[in-house]
């Protein structure tokens, strides 16, 4: 069977691609609401906003796997 | 070694552009070299970098008077963003108690994040994992022996165990909060920030020699884009500063989260 098509070069940047689009549209569930209740009770923005930035620091916890395990997986030196 | 990027193939004969790769993070050792202590010029930036902080600061808080002088002025309002970050979520006593590693981890990031725009050295000291990882280490180790001194027997229960569940499901719950608390909670602290940096230092790499190609190498109209490439490589360091800020500010913020979780009272 000859071959139809192929692919060359890195897929560790598929990958990364792959998996950056769920944190991505995680943060922005989680900005998106911080601004929806901040217009809804803007005296409490200071305290709403240390809670996003706790939300965005869990939810892009899996992007920044995502980039490592290039590096991980690979026996590049 | 490992080429991030592809160099572009010309099968013309004009010149060719080579990108940045991974090699960047890795310059030729200039100081005591063949011994464990060889420095490369990353290594000088952060030795610089931690030298120019101490005296920074040293300079600020000696001779303190009650009405504060510019610059003593400056360094307070400075030291009031972690020591804020410190009681707003520790209250005043714990606060108090971890403000002296909230506020190193706060300006030894803030400092060595900001090297990458600072023209002379141009590579942040936190883009390889070496300084990240000691931050992180240090974080995960301050709130274990936070929570075992104050729940010593229980500290690990309450963490892998957590109460009000029902018992078979302990099954599937103990290993996600093992693995959530124990091992996420510092792999995470450590990329997020190396990530961050190495990714903003490649951008802004590859924007200064694209633009040094576009006006250098090319000429005639290709001139315009370079100037416009420029014109991206001073919004990236905008970017970049930024970036700087709030990787600092998230950072100690995390730190002081996982304190506050770790020194809970259970209800």
């Amino acid at each position: 069977m000859s071959v139809i098509a192929e692919l060359s070069g890195n897929v560790a940047t598929i990958g990364y691609g792959l998996a950056a689009i769920g944190p991505a549209i995680g943060v922005g569930i989680v900005v998106g609401k911080t601004i929806e209740s901040v217009a809804r009770q803007p005296e409490l923005q200071g305290r709403l906003t240390v809670l996003m930035y706790i939300g965005i620091a869990f939810t892009e916890a899996l992007a920044f796997i995502g980039i490592a395990t290039y590096f991980i997986f690979t026996q590049g030196q | 070694m490992l080429p991030l990027l592809a160099t572009a193939d010309d099968t013309g004969d004009g010149p060719t552009f080579v990108g940045p790769s991974v090699e960047e993070f890795f310059p030729e050792p200039v100081l005591f070299i063949g011994s464990p202590f060889e420095m490369n010029r990353i290594m000088i930036i952060r030795v610089l970098v931690a030298l120019i902080v101490i005296l920074v600061f040293w300079l600020g808080t000696r001779r303190m008077k009650i009405v504060p002088t510019r610059f003593q002025a400056a360094i307070e309002y400075l030291l009031a963003v972690p020591r804020n970050i410190g009681t707003d979520l520790l209250g005043e006593k714990d606060g108090a108690r971890f403000l002296p590693l909230l506020t190193t981890i706060f300006f030894v990031v803030i400092s060595a994040n900001f090297t990458g725009i600072i023209p002379p050295a141009n590579i942040a000291s936190t883009s390889l994992i070496g300084l990240p990882m000691i931050l992180a280490i240090v974080s995960y180790v301050t709130f274990i022996y936070a929570g075992i001194k104050k729940h010593p027997g229980a500290f690990f229960k309450n963490a892998l165990f957590p109460p009000g569940v029902p018992k078979p499901l302990y099954l599937i719950v103990t290993p996600i909060e093992f693995v959530s608390t124990f091992v996420l909670r510092p792999v995470t602290l450590t990329l997020r920030l190396l990530m961050n940096m190495l990714v903003g230092h490649l951008l802004l790499v590859l924007f200064f020699l694209a633009t040094n190609f576009f006006i250098v190498e090319l000429s005639g109209g290709w001139t315009a884009v370079g100037v416009g490439i420029l014109g991206f490589a001073f919004a990236w360091s905008g970017f970049e500063i930024l970036v700087a800020v709030l990787q600092a500010y998230v950072f100690t913020l995390l730190t002081a989260v996982y304190l506050q979780l770790a020194l809970a009272d259970e209800h």
